[in-house]
């Protein structure tokens, strides 16, 4: 179970964590592309920040589909339609919703992703966010299936995602700029699986 | 790393402030969001053209907004794409009701971020059309990569196709067009050196001093070899021979059905170059090479087209398409038709481009 004012702690953490990790994503993105996802990601995750306030009335559906317009609006590059398609589509998922069952949280994710590979086309195995995103819910569907609490399915699900994340290091890159080093991607971790990641981990703290 | 500017997070709005206070007679610029357009937008009854990207490719796109160009340009940050919502604004902003035609650089976040715009316009009313500039041809597959990025070929089509639209065509006649320009072009672009994103504070990839990155696109991101530097004659050897060398190209892009308000998948081969082919050929600065090292590539390259038997029957030389200040130079060339050399030799009056007018 999740409360709206845990998904509001969600959003707030992933902007300080965006935040601390600028320099740190923006490093994995110069040595695959263009050294910018951590400019990007907090860029778009201060907007919200800022804007979070202003939805207080919103259900956990509208404040999740705001905050992907803001990212829609503030990020740029790859990762902002992406994100920014991952937000609105949770929130139509979890649309009149003033708190979240473990079978809402499932969907509200599921369509997040859904969302994602219908706007980038990823596969797994691309060195794309989707490579920590797939796992990461196949993880928390499973442990949920079994009958776990959503503590321990976003603890699986996080496990999942920082796995899918370094499981991208020796993967040549087929989706994005990255794409373009041919060989000279592998070695590198992705920055897209590395942001997806921290999402997901900000969420496991907010629901702690 | 010393670099002419304030704070960096200003770089792009001042920079936009300046062409604001230089060119008012020509362009407007709209702040919140971000977009410039013709002074005279939105002209009735024209389909008006848009582009945009990442800043630091001055003066593209900005600088080619004005009659017998673009009309809009939606700059983003510093080698970022715009925003959905800066995309959408600048098309409701030029739409004369003949309806806008996007032209898009193939880079997947470009292209992301103008499929999300296209739709909201379509679903707004407007008729939209885009397509996509994927003319570097040191992208050799399309099925491992996210396709050939989109480079010198986005100049060429928008000063063809802009002129298009000033005569009168509409929309799918236009997007037709600037299909076959794209298919027509190919381009390769070569680094000195990296460059510096005002925000990083460093160079991009580091490059000897004894070296050169053949193959850049035009976000200092690094290419597809690096070679240990050699004469201009060389260099301009290797380039045109990565350009005439280069087979047909294959790849799936999405275009948008208007009638049906969707995306489908179509593929699209461009044909070699041939001999008996006239060419518009683009030597382009990527802003640190001066037009005298542009000049000794062009001598090079005319020798080597016309041992080719390719006819060069306009050219464009000098910075149109740059990344930041970073040394290094692209060709393009652009295989012509009497339609696309009519449209060319069209006036033209922009802040970056000027002719007949
Ligand atoms: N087609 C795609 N599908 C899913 N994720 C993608 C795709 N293309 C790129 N990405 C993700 O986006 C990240 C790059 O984001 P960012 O640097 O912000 O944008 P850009 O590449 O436009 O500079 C990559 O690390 C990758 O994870
Ligand atoms: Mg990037």
């Amino acid at each position: 179970m999740l409360t709206k004012a845990q998904i509001i702690l969600w959003l707030e953490n992933v902007a300080a964590v965006m935040r601390q990790n600028r320099d740190y994503l923006t490093g994995l993105d110069a040595a695959v592309g263009d050294a910018d996802h951590g400019a990007n990601m907090d860029r778009g995750f201060q907007t919200v920040l800022q804007k979070l306030p202003s939805w207080d009335g919103s259900d956990i559906g509208g404040i999740l589909k705001l905050a992907g317009m803001a990212l829609m609006s503030s990020v740029g590059g790859a990762s902002g339609p992406l994100y920014g398609t991952f937000f609105m589509r949770a929130g139509t998922a979890a649309a009149g919703k003033e708190e979240l069952d473990d079978d809402d949280l499932r969907k509200l994710l599921a369509a997040g992703v859904e969302g994602i590979v219908q706007r980038g086309r990823p596969v797994l195995g691309d060195k794309t966010m989707y490579d920590s995103l797939f796992p990461a819910l196949d993880a928390l569907s499973a442990a949920l299936a079994s009958g776990a609490d959503t503590q321990t399915a976003l603890d699986r699900a996080v496990s999942a995602a920082e796995e899918g994340m370094l499981a991208t290091i020796p993967l040549q890159a087929r989706k994005g700029r990255a794409s373009y080093l041919g060989e000279r991607s592998i070695g590198h971790q992705d920055p897209g699986a590395t942001s997806a990641y921290l999402i997901l981990k900000a969420l496991w703290d907010a629901a702690a | 790393m010393k670099k002419l500017i304030n704070a960096v997070d200003d770089v792009v709005r001042e920079q936009l402030q300046g062409m604001a206070a230089a060119h008012p007679d020509l362009v407007r610029v709209h702040y919140d969001p971000r977009y410039i357009v013709r002074a005279d937008a939105p002209v009735q009854g024209k389909v008006a053209v848009i582009s945009g990207g990442g800043s630091g490719h001055e003066p593209m796109h900005g600088g080619f907004v004005g009659r017998g160009m673009l009309d809009g340009a939606c700059p983003g940050e510093m080698f970022t794409s715009p925003t959905p919502d800066q995309v959408y604004a600048c098309a409701q902003a030029v739409d004369g009701g003949a309806g806008v035609l996007m032209i898009v650089k193939n880079y997947t976040g470009d292209v992301l971020n103008f499929e999300t715009a296209l739709e909201l316009a379509h679903f707004d009313g407007i008729p939209v059309q885009s397509v996509l500039i994927d003319d570097d041809a040191a992208v050799k597959d399309s099925l491992y990569t996210a396709g050939r990025r989109g480079v010198g070929a986005t100049v060429l089509a928008e000063k063809i196709v802009g002129a298009a639209a000033e005569a009168g065509y509409d929309l799918d006649a236009c997007a037709n067009l600037c299909r076959r320009v794209n298919r027509y072009a190919r381009s390769i672009g070569i680094a000195l050196t990296s460059c510096t994103v005002p925000a990083a504070g460093r160079p991009t990839f580091e490059l000897g001093d004894g070296e050169f990155e053949f193959g850049i696109g035009i976000h200092g991101e690094p290419g597809r070899q690096r070679l240990p530097m050699r004469a201009a004659d060389s260099v301009t050897e290797m380039m045109a021979a990565a350009i005439l060398d280069d087979g047909p190209y294959t790849r799936t892009v999405r275009e948008w059905d208007r009638q049906a308000g969707e995306w489908l998948d179509v593929t699209l081969t461009d044909d070699p170059f041939q001999p008996g082919d006239g060419v518009i050929a683009f030597v382009n600065s990527m802003g640190g090479t001066p037009l005298s090292e542009l000049y000794i590539v062009y001598r090079k390259l005319a020798e080597i087209l016309a041992q080719r038997g390719i006819r060069i029957q306009r050219n464009l030389i000098g910075p149109y398409i740059t990344s930041l200040e970073m040394q290094g130079i692209s060709i393009t060339l652009l295989k012509t038709d009497d339609e696309i050399l009519r449209l060319w030799d069209a006036p033209v009056l922009t802040p970056g481009l000027r002719w007949g007018m």
